[in-house]
């Protein structure tokens, strides 16, 4: 198949298998275009495309703004802390509003999980999700695929480990339906109050054991303690303190040199470095930590010149 | 289907051979680099590239892959984008004599796309284009090639198809009268 199955990119839950080889196969080819003299396309030069981020992010931000401009977009950027959303605004009528100055596609982040699905049901355009919530961010896994591919070749029979805070993690969900449609198993590794109970119903195996699960597996994507969506640093109410998490579920080299074999290290950023993975292990070989940011541009291209080619 | 032979495999192998040694009239490959258009003119340029390497078995004859996919005039005006495929460029083509390759030449819109392409790559100090087949009469674009294989006078429905059969088998090439499914 040479082309997506769907018009939006919600969350991974819209792609098939063959749209994800697809997106990842393309992504190598504009891998290439970012890594020439001159790192720009004209596919879409006659395209106007809008970044809604309705909470803040930068390195995501950034990535889908170099993406669309290397494939000679024009970019609106929008975000809700300067805008009229402060202002009383609805969701739909701020989309509509910008799709009224002829905008041909929405990348949007937001807080609320669906909010980008709602949207696609309310509004006419095309749009990327660049993070619901607690709920998917599926361009993250899928350059998380890719980065892992790079490494490893096939995933088909892979294990990857998802280490940290699961239940607040859109990326968790989003890798996890991304890795198991490539033929991965998935375990998900934390502290019991960071698991959420269901989790289990999505087939992948849970561990509060990260030595054993370091053990299973060929990959660890460390997840972020997210600090800010647990009352902040002061009054952290999940587990008792950073340096007991640290203690437990942190990645060292000393946990790593235990093994007998070499594991990739992945993380999606930002690092919070000697919490949940260690400076030395964030610097080392093992870790991609640096290629999954160069890679988040290709596969942000590829997504967006797959979806926005469809008339 | 309605379809006949263009050139046999006989006459493949002389085309093939009269097209490299008309290169070699022109260039001494001293900096001069072949560049294969995706997905089919790179088999061209790869026959081109080693039968050149037969009759100058001192030089390196530098050959590229250059996928033109992004530089298309014609995205969003398809019900679906094209897939690439990829690009392997391993030299830049700053200050060199190119030889785009391709094997059936018929709007000219893909040779539009691929100059495009190439200059990402470097500004070469020449372009020329080598084609196995031109269908005359068929141009959108002000392009004519310099080294032409075949000249053939066709009509738009008709297809012409390149058969490369790989490494021992005999190539061919056929035109259809209406394009195979």
């Amino acid at each position: 198949m040479n082309h997506l199955s769907t018009r939006h990119l919600t969350g991974i839950r819209d792609l098939q298998e063959q749209d994800i080889h697809l997106i990842l196969k393309t992504a190598s080819e504009f891998k290439e275009v970012i890594n020439r003299p001159i790192r720009k396309v004209p596919s879409l030069r006659d395209l106007t495309i809008a970044n809604l981020f309705f909470e803040n992010s930068t390195r995501t931000r950034l990535s889908f703004e170099l993406a669309e401009k290397r494939l000679s977009a024009d970019v609106v950027n929008f975000s809700a802390a300067t805008s009229s959303v402060k202002k009383g605004e609805t969701l739909v009528d701020t989309v509509n509003n910008i799709l009224a100055m002829k905008v041909d596609l929405v990348v949007m982040r937001h807080p609320h999980p669906g909010a980008p699905h709602y949207l696609k049901s309310q509004v006419n355009t095309q749009i990327v999700n660049a993070g619901d919530g607690t709920h998917e961010h599926p361009t993250q896994a899928l350059l998380d695929a890719y980065s892992m591919q790079e490494r490893l070749g096939d995933l088909q029979g892979k294990r990857i480990a998802i280490v940290g805070d699961i239940r607040h993690s859109r990326v968790a969900i989003s890798n996890i339906l991304c890795l198991q449609k490539l033929g991965a198993s998935v375990r998900v590794c934390g502290p019991k109050t960071l698991i959420p109970k269901h989790i289990a119903s999505l087939g992948v195996e849970v561990s509060h054991d990260l030595d054993a699960t370091l053990a299973w597996c060929d990959v660890a994507n460390m997840l972020r303690i997210q600090l800010e969506r647990q009352g902040g640093e002061e009054m952290v109410p999940y587990f008792p303190s950073l340096r007991e998490y640290q203690a437990r579920f942190g990645l060292t080299s000393e946990r790593l040199n235990r093994l007998d074999r070499a594991i990739t290290i992945m993380h999606p950023g930002p690092i919070n470095r000697g919490v949940e993975i260690s400076s030395d292990v964030a610097d080392s070989e093992h870790a991609i930590i640096l290629d999954q940011v160069e890679n988040g541009v290709a596969v942000r291209m590829a997504v967006i010149y797959l979806l926005a080619g469809v008339r | 289907m309605d379809s006949h032979v263009l050139i046999a495999p006989s006459l493949f192998d002389r085309i093939i051979d009269r097209l490299a040694h008309q290169l070699l009239e022109h260039h001494a490959f001293t900096e001069t680099d072949l560049v294969g258009l995706q997905p089919r003119g790179i088999f061209l340029a790869r026959r081109l590239q080693s039968r050149l390497q037969e009759l100058l078995p001192s030089s390196t004859i530098p050959c590229g892959a250059l996928d033109v996919t992004f530089h298309r005039d014609d995205f969003g005006r398809r019900n679906h984008p094209i897939a690439p495929n990829a690009t392997d460029m391993p030299f830049l083509v700053e200050d060199r004599r190119v030889i785009l390759v391709d094997d059936v030449l018929h709007t000219g819109r893909t040779i539009r796309a691929g100059m495009d392409a190439l200059m990402a790559h470097g500004r070469p100090r020449s372009v020329e284009l080598l084609v196995l087949i031109d269908r005359r009469f068929r141009r959108e674009l002000p392009i004519e090639p310099r080294y032409v294989g075949k000249a053939i006078d066709s009509i738009d429905e008709q297809y012409v198809k390149v058969r490369w059969q790989g490494q021992g088998g005999s190539d061919y090439v056929e035109l259809f009268n209406q394009k195979p499914a």
